[in-house]
């Protein structure tokens, strides 16, 4: 179990979390969604232990997060940030071995930066240098290296932020699966997604973030409404319930007069 | 797909670009290790030098004049001046390495910083001001101080210029540079205050302290600075791995479990405690820092256990060759070896700077 207990960030008066709460279980995946500036991706940054919350706890295991060692943590849950920039002319190859554990052989550590660039579609840029990549490839990359961590250290959590920023649609698609698949054996994931649409497609429960505050959670199919799309991000759109699951015509998307 | 075999080529290609860096990085430190033994105002025949060695193992020293001429040349002149500088060149180098890691910023050498012209600022206050403290010990254990107050002066403008230029886990260029001038040239003012104040048996010349010399190598001085050098070198090592997900992002690397506060602890007092011994045998010798872990970034990749064990071998061939130019070009008269790291090494710096010169915002 995963969990943030309310929460609460401020910065110089500024809240950014108000008291959220979040609760990540194994074979789940939970999508954040909200407008920029919501505190989505601070509320990941507690999550994974890289900011402490000024109020209320995160707890891994039964333990709190403040208690547990960076290398534990590392074998619990991984994080695909938002930044790809990599200092030095590192390889493909090498940035995706980074989160492995030193206690890997050569052989075994080749077998799963393999397999990782594989899933996200990058076997044939294993021997590039990761600065010439595009932005898509880098961030692919970044996620064959969160692959990789959790394949080498069984990782239970997965927390993505925003992993289909710069990705094409079918990309998008193989993250949304990768994710899935997380979570069928076993796995939770955690990812903040821009798209309602992917995220009504891809997750177990939508979690609605504004100003800090939690204001909508649940089934995409109960949470996704035109009303919380208004609450959210203050546009009149029209929801509809075909194929599976809701989804939104951003055509029918209108600012407010 | 070919994932299958373009992989291991992928790996492999990483460790193999490592392995011949690091082989051809030893082959020139031993070139440069026999040159700097020969050379000098006796020539003696490289395989002389060689024969010469096989009897100081042996325990025993050649008999007959001019082989025994030549056995006190190269074993109690030349070699303490050759250790010392292969030392010297190995932790400028490495400290280098460590330094760029821990910046995450391929500028930062440490005496473009200042972190080296603080530790001389240190070293000299030391000789003046507290020498005379502890003169009554012997000369071995009082000989220590001065390497540790190097180590403290370096270690203070190390973390001074990591809390002025880093926020939030970046550094920009711009900032480490500014920061490294100011820094370096309120120690560099310090230092010649200090020294025109002292009278002159106190210190040696002011260019030893700003250019750097080898020419006062001995095998004392060599005991006293060898555990801070051999800190800085098994240390760096050890904190490989971190430094490699360190080129990440900060926060990057504590995902993966580094334990970032102690990485970056760590890593600012070994470079201040292998630049504080170097350049408290040796004086402040420029760009070896910059020049030695960009060429071998470029040979043997960025991954810090091959590149810093490239460095160790690459930064120790360079200073020694730098300083068998030092003494032989102008001779009888010896250069400043640090005039000729800079004549190397600041073109050098200007290439970069031009190649890099859009990401540095010119």
């Amino acid at each position: 179990m995963y969990a943030a207990r309310a929460v609460s960030v401020s910065v110089r008066g500024k809240t950014l979390l108000d008291g959220v709460d979040l609760r990540l279980d194994p074979g789940r995946v939970v999508a954040v969604v909200g407008p920029n500036g919501a505190g989505k991706s601070t509320l990941l940054k507690v999550m994974a232990g890289e900011r402490r919350p000024d109020e209320g706890r995160v707890e891994l295991d039964g333990r709190p997060l403040a208690e547990c060692p960076a290398a534990y943590l590392a074998t619990r849950r991984a994080v695909l940030p938002q930044s790809i920039d990599v200092v030095f002319p590192f390889l493909v190859s090498e940035v995706v071995s980074l989160g492995m554990p030193p206690s890997l052989t050569a052989r075994e550590c080749n077998l799963l930066v393999e397999r990782a660039l594989d899933a996200v579609e990058l076997a044939h840029l294993g021997a590039r240098i990761y600065g010439t990549l595009s932005g898509g490839e880098k961030q692919r990359t970044q996620l064959a290296r969160v692959l990789a961590q959790v394949w080498s250290r069984e990782c239970t959590y997965l927390l993505l932020d925003e992993p289909t920023s710069s990705l094409d649609l079918a990309h998008q698609l193989v993250i949304l699966r990768l994710a899935r698949a997380h979570a069928a054996s076993g796995g939770g994931v955690l990812m903040i997604l821009h798209d309602l649409n992917l995220a009504s497609m891809a997750a177990d429960e939508i979690v609605a973030l504004k100003g800090g505050s939690r204001i909508a959670s649940g089934r995409p199919s109960v949470v996704v409404t035109d009303d919380l799309i208004a609450a959210l991000y203050g546009v009149r759109a029209e929801v509809r319930g075909v194929p599976e699951g809701p989804f939104l015509l951003p055509q029918t998307a209108q600012l407010p007069d | 797909m070919s994932s299958a075999a373009s992989l291991p080529v992928a790996r492999s290609r990483s460790m193999r670009r490592g392995t011949t860096s690091i082989a051809v990085s030893g082959v020139l430190l031993l070139i440069a290790i026999v040159a700097s033994l020969a050379i000098g105002p006796v020539l003696i025949a490289p395989l002389d030098v060689v024969g010469i060695f096989g009897h100081a193992l042996a325990g025993t020293r050649p008999l007959d004049g001019v082989a025994m001429r030549d056995a006190v040349v190269i074993l109690d002149i030349r070699l303490p001046r050759t250790v010392l500088t292969v030392l010297v060149g190995a932790a400028l180098a490495a400290g280098g390495a460590v330094l760029q890691g821990v910046f995450r910023n391929p500028l930062a050498d440490p005496a473009l910083v200042g972190v080296s012209t603080s530790a001389a600022f240190a070293a000299v206050l030391w000789i003046v001001f507290g020498y005379a403290a502890v003169a009554w010990l012997p000369s071995l254990v009082a000989g220590f101080a001065l390497p540790l107050a190097a180590f403290l002066g370096s270690l203070i403008s190390t973390i001074l210029l990591y809390r002025i230029a880093t926020h939030e886990g970046r550094t920009s260029v711009a900032m480490l540079l500014f920061t490294g001038i100011a820094i370096g040239a309120l120690a560099a003012a310090g230092t010649g205050l200090v020294i025109f104040v002292a009278s002159d048996q106190q210190l040696r010349e002011f260019t030893f302290w700003t250019l750097g010399s080898a020419g006062g190598a001995n095998w004392q001085k060599i005991a006293i600075a060898l555990p801070f050098f051999l800190a800085l070198f098994a240390g760096s090592l050890r904190l490989s791995r971190g430094l490699d997900a360190l080129a990440l992002g900060e926060a990057e690397a504590f995902h993966v479990g580094i334990d970032t506060q102690f990485l970056k602890r760590a890593s600012i007092v070994l470079v201040a405690a292998g630049v504080g011994a170097a350049v408290s045998v040796s004086g402040v010798i420029g760009f070896i820092g910059l020049v030695i872990p960009h060429l071998l970034r470029l040979s043997a990749g960025p991954m810090h256990r091959p590149l810093i064990l490239g460095c160790i071998l690459l930064g120790g061939a360079l200073l020694t060759a730098s300083d068998i130019v030092a003494r032989t070009i102008a001779a009888p008269a010896e250069v400043p070896v640090g005039v000729v790291t800079a004549i190397l090494g600041a073109p050098y710096f200007l290439y970069l700077v031009h190649r890099n010169r859009t990401a540095l915002g010119g």
